[in-house]
């Protein structure tokens, strides 16, 4: 099997490539020049090629919850998305804290799976936060990372102890910081709209004093700190900080933070309710600030899927979370690349070379030769409505619905075959 | 096109008529008799009966008065839309029970506002009777209700409006 | 006169003109209570249902017998607050009721915004009466009509509310209305119970209740719910009616003529003393009274809206 890309803008910010030329695929690797005649041939003309994009934080649901995902739906839904790479976290029936389990979903993901998924363990057994798992035989089984994602472990004797261990696997501990005390049944960010709306709130001091904690704990322990779905402007602060004083801490956020805020729950849309919370213009200029000047690493959708019996719930009552496989690419380059926030090249960067440096993951985020074939192909000019019916995600649970975007994935290139085209 | 079919004189000769048919109507029971108009132009038309019967019975004669409004016991309400008619004071200042009841409207036309009316004021107690006087009946009833004083029978499909100098600052009846 | 609303959901959604009709149409509903028979048939044929999830025999009632003076058919339904989570879901419950004819559904939720659910998956027209502690938009009505029958203006009229500010959809929907009005609205509590950045809705806030007192020319006292102590809101009772009980000596320090307000159940002892309660200031059992009037008037200017033109003469 063999490709060529012809005539394409390649934008690869692992090589800081950004020009016009051709890629060549032979056996599912990218090569310099092909040794035979191409079988397939894309034309590339008005289209840009990037490295396919890795999306660090993800919620695949199965095993346990297949009434609101699947592997088979979500990675559909990200290859849709222009997504190659998946993560996905552990808070499935039963937990990833075994390795029967992560055998289990890369197993799936091997025969239904249409874009690669690396399983994120859990951090603690049954991800209680008590006792550490066992994290050298789930990395032995093929986790790439460890967390207890929205059960974030409230012991600071635990957590150093996890930062501590991780250290000789070279795994990242991903932390959900979130003081579940001072958040304590809030449903959205606390602030006037929280008062107007009459929902308890969650103070941006939630995530905040969470943050604090866990880079402290970085530096005490020397272990590697990634801070998930970072939303309010203290956490950014505090990252660029740590990052300032050489502390192994990195940051993602999600394209909901720089894109909404609590303006938008308005009318208790439960598809605007996801942990933490919209915050404030403030906050969302912050994390727009933190992803310019390199604070934040990376850009991750935290796909959570929810059934619509779920959502269509009182306020109170929805769960946290929403869909974002096939709106990130669109989000990135309407609210950031348009917006002059970051340069293309920056962008790409944050779901593509970030990720795959962060997470050891090798040959990937890059269109050097040699490099695995996960492709993106990208139709700047292709504006669209979003529409619900149009969601290939087992669940609907997005507040993107009714918006119009300019740009979109075209062509999903996976280990050199295309397994989404537009 | 509004056509003015009674001039401010035969307007108020008209008052003057239906008044002095109600006092010659009910000379055996004056001390009974009560006028209630029924809102908006109806409570003004009553004034000015009230004024004439009390010229015709002297000083010692003195008519209680009340008003009247109808909405809340409309039959039409599903009918209106969106625009919810103001409702305004219902104020019988007195105990209707054994009264002898004159109810005043400005036109009669399906019978359906007298219907009304009678529920409301049945819903303040039991009068001995209960009398209509009109200044225009225009036909087209819908129920089987008439006027016992008329001032001016004037069979029409179109619209009739009456002006009164209190709100309309002119006494004249219009068709439209 | 016309308020263009299928629903009454919070009085955040109401313009000044609006507040004004609804006052403006209370007293006529008042004087029916005068009658020897105290109802219309306004509303005769049409189905209020009165939906409610939390327990509340005083809001209840008084819906109840606003929907009787108007002759509606009225079914009560209360829902157990543990079903909630596990039973039918709320729009299911409202689908099931509308199949049934409701014409009004009057709904009381723990969770704010559950009304809005009803109302944008229903035809019938939705009345919140109490979500969470979003709004009460019934009884912020009947206590700006309280005010406005015996201050007679809104302009200047200074409204303090007092006690848990946070918690209270009363307040709420006081704050809304009477700065709509004209008035001028300042709250009184401890800062655990004052919602965050309330200011911004233009309220002045006091921590002091001594100091709050004096110039206003209403005093609206908030229930205070016991439980509250339990998440540390306050210490105890005991310091909470130190600070916060309006008593004889606070009242003393207020204008003469100042209006006493409480939207019931009261807590006598506790954040009123029964002196206070019982003053020829307070005008508590007055506003129980309009509150029946008040909701005959919702009940009447929300009428589930069929469109065909008949006149009538």
């Amino acid at each position: 099997m063999s490709l060529q890309i012809k005539n394409i803008h390649i934008v690869d910010p692992s090589q800081n490539k950004d020009s016009k030329g051709d890629i060549f695929i032979e056996n599912g690797i990218i090569v310099s020049k092909p040794n035979n005649q191409p079988k397939k041939i894309i034309d590339g003309q008005g289209k840009i090629a990037v490295p396919g994009l890795i999306d660090i934080h993800c919620h695949l649901r199965e095993p346990g919850l297949e009434s609101k995902e699947t592997i088979k739906t979500g990675t559909y839904s990200a290859a849709k998305g222009g997504i190659t790479t998946v993560f996905c976290m552990p808070n499935t029936k039963p937990v990833i804290d075994n390795a029967p389990t992560v055998e289990f979903i890369l197993l799936k993901a091997q025969k239904e799976g249409i874009v690669n998924v690396f399983p994120i363990g859990c951090a603690t057994k049954g991800s209680l936060g008590e006792e550490l798992s066992e994290i050298g035989v789930l990395k032995k089984a093929g986790i790439i990372a460890i967390s207890d994602d929205g059960n974030p472990i409230s012991n600071s004797q635990i957590m150093r102890r996890a930062l501590e261990y991780t250290k000789m696997f070279n795994i990242p501990v991903i932390s959900h910081c979130e003081d579940k005390e001072l958040s304590k049944n809030g449903a959205m960010n606390e602030g006037l709209n929280s008062t107007i709306l009459g929902l308890r709130g969650i103070p941006s001091q939630s995530e905040e004093a969470m943050v604090s904690r866990d880079i402290m704990l970085a530096e005490l322990t020397g272990g590697h700190l990634h801070i998930a779905h970072i939303s309010t402007a203290g956490s950014v602060d505090m990252v660029r900080r740590a990052k300032k004083k050489g502390l192994n801490v990195t940051a993602e956020t999600c394209p909901h933070y720089f894109s909404l805020t609590d303006n938008d729950v308005k009318i208790y849309d439960t598809n605007t309710k996801m942990n933490p919370p919209l915050r404030s213009r403030k906050d969302v200029d912050a994390v727009k600030k933190g992803l310019a000047d390199g604070s934040i690493d990376c850009i991750a959708t935290d796909h959570a899927p929810h059934t619509q019996e779920e959502k269509a719930r009182e306020f109170d009552m929805a769960p946290f979370g929403i869909i974002g496989f096939e709106t990130m690419i669109s989000l990135v380059l309407n609210e950031l690349v348009d917006a002059k926030v970051l340069t293309l090249s920056q962008a790409i960067e944050k779901m593509t070379t970030n990720p795959a440096k962060i997470f050891n993951l090798k040959n990937r985020g890059t269109l050097k030769a040699g490099g695995i074939a996960d492709i993106t192909i990208i139709d700047p000019n292709h504006s669209y409505e979003f529409k619900k019916e149009d969601i290939s995600s087992k669940s609907k649970n997005s507040p993107f619905i009714g918006r119009t975007f300019k740009g979109s994935a075209a062509i999903t290139i996976v280990g050199g075959k295309v397994v989404y085209q537009r | 096109m509004a056509t003015v079919i009674l001039e401010s004189a035969p307007f108020a000769e008209a008052i003057v008529k239906v008044s002095k048919e109600i006092f010659d109507d009910n000379k055996n029971c004056l001390k009974e008799l009560a006028v209630i108009g029924m809102h908006t132009r109806g409570v003004f038309l009553a004034k000015r009966i009230i004024a004439q019967l009390h010229k015709l019975g002297g000083k010692e004669l003195q008519i209680p008065f009340g008003s009247l409004d109808i909405t809340l016991y409309r039959d039409d309400i599903d009918d209106l839309g969106s625009d919810m008619p103001t409702i305004k004071e219902t104020e019988i200042p007195f105990d209707i029970n054994k009264k002898n009841i004159i109810l005043v409207d400005d036109v009669l036309y399906t019978g359906r506002t007298i219907r009304a009316a009678l529920d409301v004021l049945t819903s303040f107690g039991r009068p001995s009777f209960i009398k209509l006087a009109v200044l225009v009946d225009r036909g087209c009833r819908e129920l089987p209700i008439e006027a016992n004083y008329i001032g001016l029978k004037y069979p029409s499909k179109k619209k009739i409006k009456v002006c009164c100098k209190e709100l309309d600052n002119i006494d004249q009846i219009v068709v439209i | 006169m016309s308020l263009n609303h299928k629903d009454l959901l919070g009085l955040q959604f109401l313009d000044k003109k609006e507040l004004q009709i609804i006052l403006d149409s209370v007293q006529p509903f008042k004087t029916l209570f005068t009658r020897s028979v105290k109802k219309a048939p306004t509303l005769l044929g049409k189905t209020v249902v009165t939906l409610f999830y939390e327990p509340s025999t005083r809001t209840r009632t008084s819906f109840e017998i606003a929907a009787k003076r108007l002759s509606a058919d009225i079914v009560n339904i209360t829902v157990q607050a543990s079903s909630v989570v596990k039973g039918e879901s709320l729009i299911d419950t409202g689908k099931t009721l509308e199949a049934m004819n409701a014409d009004y559904i009057i709904i009381r939720h723990s969770m704010a915004g559950a009304p809005d659910i009803l109302a944008r998956n229903l035809d019938a027209s939705v009345i919140n009466a109490g979500d969470g502690f979003h709004e009460h938009p019934t009884q912020g009505l009947l206590d700006l009509y309280t005010m406005y029958e015996k201050k007679k203006s809104f302009e200047g009229l200074k409204v303090l509310l007092v006690g848990d500010i946070l918690h209270s959809r009363v307040a709420k929907s006081n704050i809304w209305a009477l700065n709509k009005m004209g008035a001028k609205v300042a709250v009184a509590g401890p800062p655990t119970l004052i919602p965050p950045r309330i200011e911004e809705l233009g309220v002045k806030v006091f921590y002091n209740l001594d100091e709050a007192i004096k110039e206003a020319d209403v005093i609206n006292i908030l229930r205070i719910q016991l439980e509250r102590q339990k998440e540390n809101l306050f210490p105890s009772v005991h310091e909470y009616v130190e600070l916060y009980q309006l008593t004889k000596d606070r009242l003393a320090k207020a204008k003469k003529e100042v209006l006493i307000m409480h939207p019931g159940p009261m807590n006598r002892g506790i954040e009123i003393s029964s002196a206070v309660a019982d003053s020829p200031n307070a005008v508590i059992n007055e506003q129980v009274t309009n509150g029946i009037a008040v909701r005959m008037a919702v009940l009447y200017l929300l009428k589930p809206k069929v469109k065909k033109n008949v006149s009538s003469n």
